[in-house]
């Protein structure tokens, strides 16, 4: 909770520099909260911020690295699994960039 | 559309400067703003916890919900099937309140003034808000049914579609029925709430039949030409699983019920009578979306910018999860309103802070069906804003069905159920 609010404080600073620029500019500039929002789309199943609550696996704190190798892995087929081969599918490369680069800022579970 | 983007951008330039001041973006006295959320389901209750989550408390937020605990959808179907109970499925608002500090009022909001901000609730308590979010789930056109008007027909011909006392209630007449009886559901023509809730109560009861009172029967009474649904697993099944037990007969558009007789009356086939019968009604939007004027599609639907769920038609209002007008291939389900609530979360908090909601919203859909106590199925999407058409888009190649029924999808199963009321509620 405590690092959210230089990062919120941060992101009203980001997206008043975005805002007094031109609209074109603005429109090209990837969304300052992008990666949370698109974090939370996972979270149904992986828990608010990544931190599981049942045997489904916690992303809280994952190497960008492994988590964007693992989610390239289901969307290419490489990898079995049941839901994750068809979600992956469903999200671009940078949006995974940015899903996984989020889990990694945050605190890994206990 | 694209001036008024426009003009906004423009303003919120100064508004996003003056936001970001010393002092302004950190106050937890709730100055950034007052969000007003009715309805404490899979929506309502995600966003009031997602937008004090997001706001690190800086947003004011109110939700009004008439019960006292959150009772799921969701895996109530096993509550009939008796291999879980009402408490299993039940949540408590707790955490929301001492978690997060959420207002919560136990109350029903009945009249909503969008030129004055301001929500009113059946004790006469007046609430004002800058954002009003609304996830009033469903309620039952009753004008067509009109023989289930009554309290006492409601009670003897249940639809258990709002978990709760219904489903208990459900569950006791299934109980009663004796072994050789036959329990039918009638399913509405689509869209209603959950597509393949029907098929999956059909299979719990039918389990419960198989284990307990096999000379039972399973009517599927559907009002729809086909299984609408994950038709080939739930077929599948009913041939299988549950061979001799459960018969599937579509095309079944209900148009009266005798209620003493339990008696099924349809548009061209046949009667039915039951021992149990369990009617599902066709569906609108909760009533308080016509008291506040978003009902725009049918008259029966609330159209939403999915950029933010504000309505189309309404400014400073918002409504997500099975009362809005989906977009192609996005079922009325919990996850999504939970996906829905999200999205709308993060675009009110831009929208109080004076910037423009991401433009780039992710939704996606996963739903289980148990077939046994611990066998599942699934149909999973992904959907992607379409900023051409402004609508979500089903991402083509992306998402599908289970191959199968399976034990590990039940464990999964109940582990979205674990994660999704924590994500929703805790």
């Amino acid at each position: 909770m405590h690092r959210s609010v230089p990062r919120f404080a941060a992101s009203l600073a980001a997206a008043a520099l975005v805002g007094s620029m031109p609209a074109p500019a603005a429109a090209q500039a990837p969304h300052p909260e992008l990666g949370r929002n698109l974090a939370a789309t996972c979270a149904n199943c992986h828990g608010t911020g990544g931190v599981s609550a049942g045997v489904t696996a916690s992303l809280a704190g994952t190497p960008k690295a492994d988590l964007l190798a693992k989610m390239q892995d289901f969307k290419a087929g490489r990898r079995p699994g049941t839901i994750m081969p068809q979600l992956a599918k469903g999200y671009t490369d940078p949006q995974i960039e940015s899903l996984a680069a989020w889990f990694a800022a945050q605190k890994a579970p206990q | 559309m694209k001036t008024m983007r426009r003009d906004f951008l423009k303003v919120s330039g100064a508004a996003a400067l003056a936001a970001a001041l010393p002092g302004c973006a950190t106050t937890g006295g709730g100055s950034a703003g007052r969000v007003v959320v009715v309805g404490g389901g899979y929506g309502g209750a995600t966003a009031a916890k997602y937008l004090r989550m997001w706001s690190n408390g800086g947003v004011d937020v109110t939700l009004v919900e008439p019960n006292a605990q959150f009772v799921s959808c969701p895996i109530s179907n096993l509550v009939l099937g008796g291999s879980k109970t009402i408490a299993d499925v039940t949540v408590s608002y707790d955490n929301l309140v001492k978690r997060h500090g959420v207002k919560l009022v136990k109350d029903t909001a009945v009249g909503v003034d969008p030129d004055k901000r301001t929500v009113t609730l059946a004790s006469g308590q007046v609430l004002a808000y800058d954002r009003l979010i609304l996830s009033p789930g469903i309620d039952f056109m009753y004008e067509q049914l009109k023989v289930l008007e009554s309290a006492d027909a409601q009670a003897r011909v249940l639809h258990s579609w709002k978990a709760g006392p219904q489903t208990v209630a459900l569950r006791r007449q299934l109980e009663a029925m004796p072994n050789g009886g036959v329990y039918a559901v009638s399913i509405p023509v689509a869209p209603y709430r959950c597509p393949p809730g029907p098929y999956e109560r059909a299979c719990q009861v039918a389990w419960y039949f198989k284990q307990q009172k096999p000379k039972s029967k399973v009517l599927i009474l559907d009002g729809n030409p086909d299984v609408t649904s994950k038709a080939g697993l739930f077929k599948k099944a009913w041939a299988e699983e549950y061979k001799g037990i459960v018969e599937y007969r579509p095309n079944h558009v209900l148009t009266d019920v005798d209620v003493r007789t339990l008696t099924a009356k349809f548009e061209t086939s046949d009667d039915v009578k039951a021992d149990v019968l369990n009617v599902l009604p066709p569906q609108r939007a909760g009533t308080i979306a016509r008291a506040a004027g978003v009902v725009t599609a049918n008259n029966r639907w609330c159209e939403v910018d999915f950029l933010s769920f504000e309505s189309v038609k309404v400014k400073n209002v918002h409504v997500l999860g099975d009362a809005i007008q989906i977009a192609p291939g996005m079922p009325k389900s919990g996850h999504m309103a939970n996906q829905h609530a999200k999205v709308c979360a993060a675009a009110v908090l831009e929208l109080l802070a004076g910037r423009a909601p991401s433009p780039t919203p992710v939704l996606t859909n996963t739903c289980y069906s148990f077939i046994t106590d611990k066998d599942v199925v699934h149909v999973a999407s992904v959907h992607q804003y379409d900023a051409d058409k402004k609508t979500m888009v089903a991402v083509a190649g992306a998402g599908g069905l289970s191959p199968g029924m399976s034990a590990l999808e039940g464990t999964y199963a109940f582990a979205w159920a674990k994660n999704i009321w924590a994500d929703t509620l805790a």
